[in-house]
């Protein structure tokens, strides 16, 4: 198999490996470059984060992933590698038999994914009878089983429930039973705690991380929220107005960050643990994907930029194993205070 | 930068001394909840309790913030003390001095609101020059003459160009919005800040310059402020005292610091736990706070919390703890049990009837 440029090496056998893929929508104003060359491995077991502001391109990456792209958005090029089938080539019929026992997904807002007028325990059993062959007792005893596994209290007298009457923490537990019932190999996760209230977060996270453990599931986690990257993945991926910016082991890019975004967006927010006098606020705002910025995507909003910033179109280099910037000054962030310091 | 809201306070005349700028004493607010024709016939008319009985004070200068999870009733609490809401019960001091139902427009201009959604709080159809002219010239801010430069200095005190004066909201980006949004409120002058959620539907690299300017804001101008929010790491940035809200009452008060480093009630220890951090540590799988919320509208008997709390006993089940003074600060209070004894109690909890 070729091995495209900026891809991870040393991970040896890659679940997922998506290769510069650009996802372009249409629009009246013109063509938003949501995705625009994004490289990205998940291994067998591995939980990867995807981090980034609204309109980074982030969640387009996810849905170009599985398949579920808005009708106005379209894969103009790269490819979506799972276990070495193109999923970008597959149609309609071949993807729903991929979606479910190869790839789930779980959403931000479990009450539009989740069907309101279906009873709780059917919607669980409907994957295993569809995708497994079950008969409709199996399938039925098995969403028990994984509700039981989820946390939901008396799954009993709860299977014939519908979808209204769970809290929202509970209904992000159905679909996490969903998401498991076929025994996926990865779990697309997109915010699926930004809903859900801190107390409630926490015990999604610990679930999800506790049951992808067990079973061995793969996870790609996107977030706006450091943090909440911190406690479910080993690696992370930084997103910046639709291309991947930096990259390495969650522990690396929120210690030392190699790239003045994230360095940003680890100052700005305030740390609970450690309060300081002022936050580092990161100037501007996040620039058109219309006509995004020449050169550094970033540089409007930089205060490394230099001269050859504006001009020249970074690429995303590969430091050492797993670690990747695409800043040109690198160094520079690390000349940065180190996490804290100003306290 | 020039200071235009640095002048005496609006209207009424000083405090007597002691007095704080805003107290609220035994606060309810419920709001009746259509009845089915059975529950009507029984009489049981369903009721939301959304603040149930709130004592809370604000010293002039303050920074205190109030957090807890949805559905706590902090919102409401906040809209009843900027009288956007009618409370059922209980009373409303503005310097020692009752507020009535009605506010009179100077107690209103006192209690400023920013909302948590600069999208939809702003008037889509008037320019930003236009809804600041408006407000200064209904309620008399400044002389006439002086309506257009007034205006201008707002703006450059939340950091807006001059330009922004012809613009409509949406010619603007959200965190440019909850600027707009915060000269709206700055310009009647009020001497009270209440921010509900002020950040939480901006991007995160925005946030932290909509906080720093409420942080100037506050040094240059001696606001009080009032900040509601769910975040715990935005709270401690901001504010020096805390206040813990679950199901419509303040569980726990506390100077900032000591919330943090020595939580007296449960609910607040396990809410601190369960911020995810950027510390990698391999914590067990146990979650910090287990079980949701209960409604509002089935408040559970004895203490609200003892549904969820690791610590609950037989005796909250039956009482409902009172808002308890710490014996060692009386800045801290709580209203649990065992906030100030060891848990299980011998016996009868003593300091239980400290405040009655």
């Amino acid at each position: 198999m070729t091995d495209p440029a900026p891809t991870e090496p040393g991970l040896g056998m890659q679940l997922l490996q998506v290769d510069d893929l650009h996802v372009q929508i249409a629009s009246r104003r013109g063509t938003v470059r949501a995705v625009d060359g994004v490289s990205l491995a998940v291994g067998a077991g591995e939980a990867v984060g995807l981090v980034g502001e609204s309109g980074s391109g982030k969640s387009m990456t996810l849905r170009a992933i599985m398949g579920l792209l808005p009708p106005e958005a379209k894969i103009t090029a790269g490819r979506v590698l799972l276990d070495g089938i193109d999923l970008t080539q597959l149609d309609h019929g071949q993807l729903n038999k991929i979606r479910g026992p190869k790839i789930a997904m779980i959403f931000q807002e479990p009450m539009s994914a989740l069907n309101p007028v279906m009873r709780v325990g059917l919607q669980i059993a409907e994957g295993p009878l569809v995708h497994l062959g079950l008969s409709r007792a199996a399938a039925a005893q098995r969403a028990l089983e994984l509700m039981r596994r989820v946390g939901i209290p008396d799954p009993e007298q709860r299977f014939r429930a519908f979808p209204h009457e769970f809290s929202g923490g509970m209904r992000q537990r159905v679909m996490i039973a969903i998401a498991l019932s076929c025994e996926p190999q990865l779990i697309l996760c997109d915010e699926p705690t930004t809903a859900l209230d801190v107390t409630i977060q926490d015990q999604i996270l610990r679930l999800l991380t506790r049951l992808c453990r067990e079973s061995g599931t793969s996870l790609i986690f996107v977030t706006h929220d450091l943090p909440v990257v911190a406690q479910v993945c080993q690696r992370l991926a930084v997103m910046y107005a639709g291309q991947i910016v930096e990259r390495g082991t969650v522990e690396e890019v929120l210690t030392q960050p190699y790239h003045p975004y994230t360095l940003g967006l680890v100052r700005s927010a305030p740390d609970v643990d450690h309060p300081r006098a002022t936050l580092a606020a990161i100037p501007g705002s996040p620039p058109s994907l219309i006509t995004p910025p020449s050169g550094c995507r970033f540089h409007p909003r930089c205060k490394f930029a230099e001269e050859d910033c504006t001009t020249e179109e970074p690429p995303l280099r590969v430091l050492r194993s797993g670690r990747a910037t695409a800043c040109l000054h690198y160094e520079r962030c690390q000349e940065a205070l180190p996490l804290g310091a100003e306290r | 930068m020039s200071a235009p809201t640095q002048s005496a306070p609006v209207g009424q005349p000083s405090a007597p001394d002691g007095a704080p700028l805003l107290a609220a004493t035994g606060l309810k607010v419920t709001f009746p909840l259509a009845a089915g024709l059975i529950t009507r016939m029984r009489h049981e008319a369903r009721v939301l309790r959304a603040v149930d009985g709130v004592d809370m004070t604000i010293g002039r200068g303050q920074a205190l913030a109030l957090v807890g999870e949805s559905g706590s009733g902090k919102s409401t609490l906040a809209r009843a003390l900027a009288g956007l809401q009618r409370s059922d019960e209980g009373e409303i001091r503005l310097e020692g001095r009752v507020l009535p139902a009605r506010r009179s427009s100077a107690d209103q201009r006192t209690i400023q609101m920013v909302f948590q959604d600069p999208y939809s709080s702003l008037n889509p159809r008037l320019t930003v020059g236009g809804m600041l002219h408006e407000l200064l010239r209904v309620h008399h801010v400044v002389p006439r003459a002086e309506v257009e430069s007034h205006t201008r200095e707002l703006l450059g005190l939340v950091g807006l160009s001059e330009d922004a004066v012809h613009a409509y909201p949406r010619q603007f980006s959200g965190g440019q919005r909850q600027r707009v949004a915060i000269a709206r409120a700055l310009a009647l002058r009020p001497e009270l800040l209440l921010a509900d959620e002020p950040v939480s539907a901006l991007d995160v690299s925005v946030q932290a310059t909509i906080l720093n300017l409420i942080q100037d804001l506050r040094a240059e101008l001696g606001l009080t402020l009032l900040l509601i929010s769910h975040n715990l790491a935005v709270v401690r940035h901001m504010c020096d005292t805390v206040a813990v809200m679950y199901l419509g009452r303040i569980i726990e008060v506390a100077p900032t610091e000591k919330l943090f480093a020595a939580p007296r009630h449960p609910y607040t220890a396990g809410l601190i736990a369960a911020i995810p951090r950027l510390t990698f540590s391999e914590e067990g799988d146990a979650p910090a706070v287990r079980g949701d919320p209960p409604s509002p509208l089935r408040i559970p008997t004895g203490c609200r919390f003892r549904t969820r709390c690791p610590v609950a006993q037989e005796i909250c089940e039956r009482e409902d703890p009172a808002l308890t003074v710490s014996p060692g600060d009386p800045a801290h209070s709580a209203a649990c049990h065992f906030a100030f004894a060891p848990v299980p109690p011998p016996r009868t909890p003593a300091d239980e009837k400290a405040t009655a």
